[in-house]
């Protein structure tokens, strides 16, 4: 008698699982509009090519060796990387108030300042306090914050699923009415997995209720210079809520903007009120860091660190971010295009409205169902589209697809 | 007002304190027998021969690319680690009922293991599940245990002072009255911080009372290798209890035997009755993989599976282990006869009995502030020195300063 007996069969991590039978799937003009990753025009995966650069200089420096790193990560990587989200002439950088701590990956980060948060923030004993996640959000959110111990994770309108656009009456309607110190997961730009991100204007409204009613903003920003091309743009929210005086999160990926899925780069930015709270919450952090990971890995740090603070190395990245931006914007707009073409009915601007990485493009399941089993085109059951995934040789069969879908399946498909 | 206001100042960690304070002295001779890193003869890191190697071969391999790894980690790298631990002729491995989670390092293995457990052993709910971890122990198991939700983490007996060995009868006393289905955290090999294993007889009674009274064995795995020299040696605990039929888990570290401390590569091997089994286990681990780090780092895990699955890498890396090892036996061996030739009170044969990077001094806390304050040498406030941190430039010194320590201060 086993004593895993009692274990129950997990179901498996949805994005992962269509992955795995698109795979699986021997039709020959099979697309995956699936898992959020870069593919180049020929549907491959692309190394960075000043990453590879970096990668060679790190192998063939001598004075560099495998000693732990700090609890916190690499110092480095941990400032470059802050002074990337909040800009090289920050005054909270100046001010001694930001800190970091290098983490696994945005998850990582997520989960780092959730474990803080509900150990530390508004007294000791935070599982009550609410979590508010965007209605859709990245799957994953729920899974972080509630296994960190938060018992109230809730959501808060954001897609206006008629309008296709974002919900802000109701999104505001939510801030006021929420618990005061509730906590917000933002997505800081190129919302997932809609697309949708809020104006300057609406960010500002959105900044003024939070700051009234004491609520605590914790970013998510896993595309900055991948959604618009350009860093500075990517981060204006993000910006704007540290010049508000916000004490708040930032839970940073590098997985997509350097490519670097897979060496789990990520650093959670912390901005405090004065440096001595700062300290304190670091020293906690280290305490939370040991007894998950210990210390965090090096690799990927060092290529991101290296990178972004040479000039030279640094100028040669922004390219390759515009290089992925600049493909995803084209494949929206050729999508867009060909869709208006064939006459698709409904109205397709919200392809080339949305920004980053994906679009939600109003599919409902049935079409979605539709797409990927009589079509082969895979994309998640939500209508969520990864435009990485889209090629100029794909394209045409993608848009007869979705035509297909939206003319033949209305509610009901069988 | 901050909203971290009320967060109170945590103390750090202390072995790393310690370094901070090493690297602060300013004192020419001052020596660092803290923290649980190899050094080479000349006091430096050692990035090992064949680990350099590979990592050029990763960084020239052009069918290489850096997506997403599978939840659970590089395929190659998990069952080429799980061999190393089990055998490549290990029964339970051909069975299809051994399993693993790449993890960050053996904390992230530990960490995973333990979330997995207090979820699913026992019943669903086991924050009461007892756990037992040596008495001393690595400090961080406590923390890795009760973060991972376990309210009554326990000491078992095991190191006696008085003999400076192991307290075997207290261990079994302990085995024996532990509630049924308690869960055991136990040293493979090279105990840290005492470096004191049980004999493989030893081993044998400890296994019949742990399957007798259902207790759960929870392996820490760090020093594979790096302890006698000989894996296979090394792993002769793990191998003994999967062959009496025990499910388990190894957290296994590469830190040690690779060098690749900063890379964090672990393994969290699983070991069930049957394949249906284990496959429900690890449809559980990914979920709780998924909302810790989503997937693990690459880097280190493509250097250890390259290297222990090609069988000249695999030779060569067999060579720098030993090479960690013998210097290490070295320092051991030297550092009691100089002690002994000095005269110094007390017996000395514990520290080349002791095995692995480790040794339990049996200094006593004024001992060690007389070391650290008066002669500059660091180690922790238990006694334990990092036997990586001799050299035989200091090794005089440090034999003088023991002397000095053992005979000036009571």
């Amino acid at each position: 008698m086993s004593v895993f007996r009692d274990v129950q069969q997990a179901a498996p991590v949805a994005v992962f699982k269509l992955t795995q039978d698109f795979n699986n799937d021997p039709f020959p003009n099979k697309v995956n509009l699936g898992v959020g990753a870069y593919r180049t025009d020929e549907g491959k995966p692309w190394v960075l090519p000043v990453v590879k650069k970096v990668e060679k200089l790190i192998v063939h420096d001598d004075r560099l060796n495998h000693e732990y790193l700090p609890i916190l990560g690499l110092p480095e990587f941990r400032s470059s990387a802050s002074k990337i989200a909040l800009g090289d002439d920050s005054p909270a950088i100046r001010e001694d108030r930001v800190g970091a701590v290098q983490c696994l990956g945005g998850t990582g980060a997520l989960k780092m300042g959730a474990e803080f948060l509900r150990r530390f923030y508004n007294g000791n004993n935070n599982t009550k306090t609410p979590i508010y996640v965007s209605a859709p959000t990245w799957e994953n959110h729920n899974g972080v914050f509630n296994n960190a111990g938060f018992e109230d994770v809730r959501p808060y309108k954001y897609w206006d699923a008629e309008k296709r656009g974002l919900d802000l009456a109701g999104f505001l309607s939510d801030l006021e009415s929420c618990p005061e110190r509730s906590i917000f997961v933002l997505h800081a730009c190129a919302h997932n997995p809609t697309g949708t991100d809020p104006t300057q204007e609406q960010w500002k409204k959105i900044a003024e209720v939070m700051m009234r009613r004491k609520l605590f903003p914790f970013f998510d920003s896993a595309y900055q210079g991948f959604a618009s091309g350009n860093l500075e743009k990517d981060a204006w929210a993000v910006r704007y809520f540290v010049s508000k005086g916000f004490e708040m999160f930032c839970a940073q990926s590098f997985s997509k903007n350097f490519g670097l899925y897979n060496e789990r780069v990520g650093n959670l930015t912390i901005v405090a009120r004065d440096s001595d709270n700062l300290k304190r919450v670091l020293s906690q952090m280290e305490k939370i860091v040991r007894i998950t990971w210990s210390n965090p890995p090096s690799q990927g740090a060092r290529v991101v660190s290296l990178t972004l603070t040479s000039p030279d190395l640094f100028s040669e990245w922004k390219d390759n971010v515009k290089t992925m931006a600049d493909r995803v914007l084209l494949m929206r707009a050729q999508l867009r295009a060909k869709l208006e073409v064939l006459g698709t009915p409904g109205t397709w601007n919200h392809i080339t409205d949305q920004i980053g990485m994906f679009s939600f493009t109003g599919l409902n399941p049935k079409q979605v169902e539709y797409m990927i089993k009589e079509k082969h085109v895979y994309l998640m059951a939500s209508g969520r589209i990864n435009m990485c995934g889209l090629t100029s040789k794909n394209i045409n069969y993608v848009a007869e697809s979705i035509h297909e879908a939206v003319t033949k399946v209305a509610a009901g498909y069988c | 007002m901050s909203v971290f206001g009320e967060v109170p100042q945590a103390p750090p960690v202390a072995v790393f304190k310690l370094t901070a304070d090493f690297r602060e002295d300013s004192h020419p001779q001052k020596v660092n027998l803290g923290v649980g890193a190899y050094r080479t003869d000349d006091c430096q890191p050692w990035v090992l021969p064949v680990v350099k190697k590979v990592e050029r071969l990763i960084v020239e391999d052009g069918s290489l690319n850096h997506e997403y790894l599978p939840i659970l980690g590089l395929p190659e790298f998990r069952a080429a680690a799980s061999k190393v631990a089990l055998g490549d002729d290990s029964a339970a491995i051909q069975e299809g009922r051994v399993g693993a989670v790449q993890c960050l390092g053996g904390t992230g293995a530990l960490r995973i293991g333990a979330d997995f457990l207090r979820r699913w052993y026992n019943g669903s709910n086991n924050t009461a599940t007892p756990v037992y971890v040596s008495a001393p122990t690595w400090e961080n198991h406590n923390g890795v245990f009760g973060d991972a939700g376990f309210k009554d983490i326990r000491p078992y007996h095991y190191w006696d002072a008085a003999k400076r060995g192991l307290d075997l009868t207290g261990l079994l006393d302990d085995l024996e009255k532990a509630p049924e289905h308690s869960i055991f955290v136990l040293h493979a090999c090279a105990h840290n911080p005492t470096g004191t294993d049980p004999t493989q007889e030893e081993w044998k009674t400890i296994a019949e009372i742990m399957k007798r009274r259902k207790l759960f064995a929870f392996f820490d795995s760090a020093y594979q290798g790096f302890a006698s020299g000989d894996l296979d040696k090394d792993a002769w605990a793990i191998r003994f209890f999967v062959s009496e039929g025990f499910e388990l888990f190894i957290a296994q570290s590469f830190s040690k035997n690779f060098g690749l401390y900063n890379e964090r590569v672990g393994n969290l091997t699983v070991v069930a009755k049957d394949g249906d089994n284990l496959t429900r286990t690890l449809s559980q681990m990914e979920k709780i993989v998924r909302t810790t780090w989503s997937n693990p780092p690459s880097q280190g895990a493509r250097i250890v599976s390259r290297t222990l699955t090609s069988p000249e890498l695999f030779a060569e890396w067999k060579g720098n282990v030993k090479t960690m090892a013998d210097r290490v036996l070295l320092m051991r061996s030297q550092l009691r006869s100089k002690l002994e030739a000095l005269g110094t009170p007390g017996t000395w044969d514990h520290i080349t009995q002791q095995i692995g990077m480790f040794s339990f001094t049996g200094l006593n806390p004024k001992q060690v502030e007389y070391l650290i304050t008066e002669k500059h040498v660091y180690l922790m406030a238990s006694g334990r020195i990092n036997m990586c941190g001799l050299t035989t430039k200091n090794i005089d010194y440090i034999a003088q300063s023991i002397h000095e320590a053992v005979t000036k201060v009571q």
